[in-house]
């Protein structure tokens, strides 16, 4: 599915991302977890494309096409997808316009016929119900005024309108309450399959009893340094990551 | 260049002016506009905004009664807005279209009964007369112009207490015609105590390329308690000169909630001057201009806080495309008794090409001290996060950006009281946006998809 490796990257001339690397078979979900400023979300932004992001080494293969050279918007239509952390709002462009247009370029690349107003409003309501979102955010600005919850929710409901094959969310989990974290985990079950990938960043193990990875990695320091199986997670949350962190330094 | 059209205006000012009513307006106008010289380049409040364009237009005539397109039927019907209306056709009301001389509210200064003349002598000029000192150049000769040429007008007059339930739609159209000529519009609009009204004053064209110059002005009595919801919309074809201004006097606890909107000619000038004469009143000032190619438009604002315990709120956002320039001036003026005034201005700005030309400029003149001001003008590109955020879904840079600027001043649209006026004025935002439709389908999904959901 997507091949990393030996990936550095800067932000303003500062090494974030030092030397990562992972490997993504199709249908496996990934955690990555790591304390604050660890890169979790850098990683995320680079593999989307953002501007401002510059790699200075190494590789990554999406499906087989080296993407780091494409634009953002090629990658998503390459069936790359990272829910933000931090949704942004953006007023006057409405919810429903901006997910039509998302769609419409989406399948389009891919060859999958369009869908006309009717049948898309249609599929954005059935979406709006499978997150617990009420229709009325169909018209509204995208993200705008939205609480917390509801922009992550409103994320999860972009991710199954394109039903990307890589899907990477980026604490979708923060600041929700239990009974929204269910919502967000039974969308992303519902979504996996042997053809689609996951890479699931979170700080919390109770996310991942609902979503269970297949892998668990610590990335600290820009660097991938620990992995192993679920049960990882949990080692994490009784012991933090310092024990973690001070071997990588030994190590390096 | 300048003589020869100060001399052409106020010759057709002299031949027009036959209303023995107004008579001595049209006297002292003709002598302040006689007295008066054409701004230049260091007039101040013309620094950016050239005449050229209108001083090299050779207007020997008036206009006359046109025959009216099917373009243009559709034009004046505002998207068959349901409001009573009067439309002018190169200056001339058009009987065909016009349906609001029914209304016992509205009519001609040349039809106006002895009550109606009454109120057009009592008022008509005076508003203008308001502006306490002329720092914000409104009090420009265009408007002395007007009063000298002034022979017909609308007069509209909501009694106490009245309210009026729909819009009340006043259009002046141009058309392409062998000569070029100039027209003065003239509107007066009083608002009893109480009274409750919605004008849209609105100017367009045909799409053939005009050869006309427009001096409208308007002044609207807002009495005490009466609210307006003004929209002055112009939406002409780009050729179309147009200098138009717009004076506001309001009374206790009254309100003024307006939408200016500019799509941009080749000159479009406006002045907007709100007065707060008496403590309560409140404006609510709002603006778009989007001119592109090598239009250029300027909005002057002046809001005069006079007397203790008003509020104003202002904000206007313009889009500047390909080499269009814009020029916006807000004036806040605070006067020393104005205590407790809460004053706000936003002017935000976005300019597509690095052709393009804004020049803005917030004016804060504070005289009292106990009152709270903010003003804030920015320029900018299209935020980089936003558009990361759609091209992330698969949303190409051009479209993104098409969408973003739409979205840029759709927020003031969806803040409009009347759902059907802006609805009215999407499509054409949005074509304006999208020039290439492939970039500007996605922009009307709310109102494709609206009925149905
Ligand atoms: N846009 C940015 N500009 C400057 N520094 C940034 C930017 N984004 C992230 N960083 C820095 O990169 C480091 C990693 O941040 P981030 O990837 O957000 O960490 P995480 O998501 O693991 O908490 C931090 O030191 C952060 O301050
Ligand atoms: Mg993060």
């Amino acid at each position: 599915m997507i091949s990393i490796k030996n990936l550095h990257a800067n932000v303003e001339d500062k090494n974030i991302l030092k030397g990562l690397n992972l490997e993504i078979k199709p249908g496996e979900v990934h955690a990555i977890m790591g304390p604050n400023g660890a890169g979790k979300s850098t990683l995320g932004n680079v593999l989307a494309g953002r501007d401002n992001y510059e790699v200075t080494e190494g590789t990554v293969v999406l499906n087989g096409k080296n993407i780091l050279e494409m634009e953002p918007e090629e990658r998503a239509r390459e069936g790359l997808f990272l829910a933000f952390q931090y949704p942004v709002e953006i007023p006057g462009v409405s919810n429903l316009e901006f997910l039509k247009a998302s769609v419409d370029s989406v399948r389009a690349h891919q060859g999958k016929p369009a869908l006309d107003s009717v049948q898309f409003l249609k599929l954005a309501r059935e979406k709006c119900k499978a997150v617990n979102l009420d229709q009325s955010f169909l018209k509204r600005g995208v993200n705008e005024g939205f609480s917390g919850g509801e922009k992550k929710r409103n994320e999860l409901m972009q991710m199954m309108l394109l039903e990307p094959s890589l899907c990477i969310l980026d604490e979708t989990d923060s600041g929700l309450d239990i009974d929204a974290l269910q919502v967000v985990a039974e969308g992303v079950n519902a979504m996996r399959d042997a053809n689609r990938s996951f890479i699931v960043v979170t700080h919390y193990q109770r996310l991942l009893d609902y979503i269970v990875p297949d892998y668990v990695h610590v990335l600290a320091n820009g660097r991938i340094v620990k992995s192993g199986g679920k049960e990882l997670a949990l080692e994490l949350e009784e012991k933090g990551y310092g024990w973690l962190e001070s071997a990588d330094n030994g190590a390096a | 260049m300048a003589e020869q059209f100060h001399a052409q205006q106020l010759a057709l000012a002299s031949e027009q002016a036959r209303n023995p009513l107004l008579a001595e307006l049209n006297a002292a106008g003709q002598q302040a506009f006689a007295a008066a010289s054409v701004p230049n380049r260091k007039t101040e409040a013309w620094k950016y905004t050239s005449l050229h364009n209108l001083l090299t237009g050779d207007f020997q005539r008036t206009a006359s009664q046109s025959e009216l397109t099917a373009e243009l039927r559709e034009a004046a019907t505002l998207g068959n807005l349901k409001a009573p209306r009067l439309v002018f056709v190169n200056g001339q009301l058009n009987n065909e279209l016009s349906d609001a001389l029914a209304l016992e509210q509205v009519t001609l200064f040349s039809q106006a009964n002895a009550a109606q003349q009454a109120l057009i002598s009592q008022h008509l000029g005076t508003v203008l007369a308001q502006a306490a000192d002329n720092k914000s150049g409104s009090a420009h000769l265009f408007n002395d112009l007007n009063n000298a040429a002034v022979n017909d007008g609308v007069l509209i007059h909501i009694g106490k207490n009245q309210r009026l339930e729909q819009p009340l739609q006043i259009s002046w159209l141009t058309t392409a015609e062998a000569q070029p000529f100039s027209l003065n519009g003239r509107l007066l609009m009083i608002l009893e105590n109480g009274a409750e009204a919605t004008l849209v004053e609105h100017y367009a064209s045909d799409e053939q390329q005009q050869n006309s110059f427009t001096n409208a002005l308007t002044e609207l009595v807002i009495g005490d308690n009466a609210r307006l919801q003004h929209y002055r919309l112009q939406l002409m074809q780009e050729d179309a000169l147009h200098i138009g201004s717009t004076h506001v006097a309001l009374a206790r606890d009254s309100q003024y909630n307006a939408f200016h909107l500019g799509l941009g000619t080749r000159l479009t000038r406006n002045d907007i001057v709100i007065n707060h004469n008496v403590g309560g009143s409140h404006c609510e000032l709002n603006g778009v201009y989007i001119p592109q190619n090598q239009q250029l438009l300027d909005f002057h604002t002046c809001v005069e806080h006079k007397v203790p315990h008003c509020t104003s709120n202002e904000v206007f956002r313009g889009i500047m495309n390909d080499k269009a320039r814009a020029v916006f001036n807000g004036r806040i003026h605070i006067h020393p008794q104005a205590q407790k005034t809460l004053a706000q201005l936003s002017n935000k700005n976005l300019l597509l090409t690095n052709t393009a030309e804004v020049y803005t400029k917030p004016e804060l003149e504070i005289y009292a001290d106990d009152v709270k001001c903010a003003h804030g003008a920015t320029v900018a590109q299209l935020e980089e996060k936003a558009m990361f955020y759609m091209q992330s879904r698969g949303i190409s840079k051009k479209e993104a950006e098409v969408m973003l600027s739409f979205g840029f001043i759709n927020e003031l649209l969806e803040a409009l009281p009347h759902e059907d006026i802006a609805s009215v004025l999407r499509p054409l935002l949005a074509r304006r946006f999208g020039r290439d439709q492939s970039l500007s389908r996605h922009l009307l999904e709310n109102d494709i998809s609206g009925d149905n959901a």
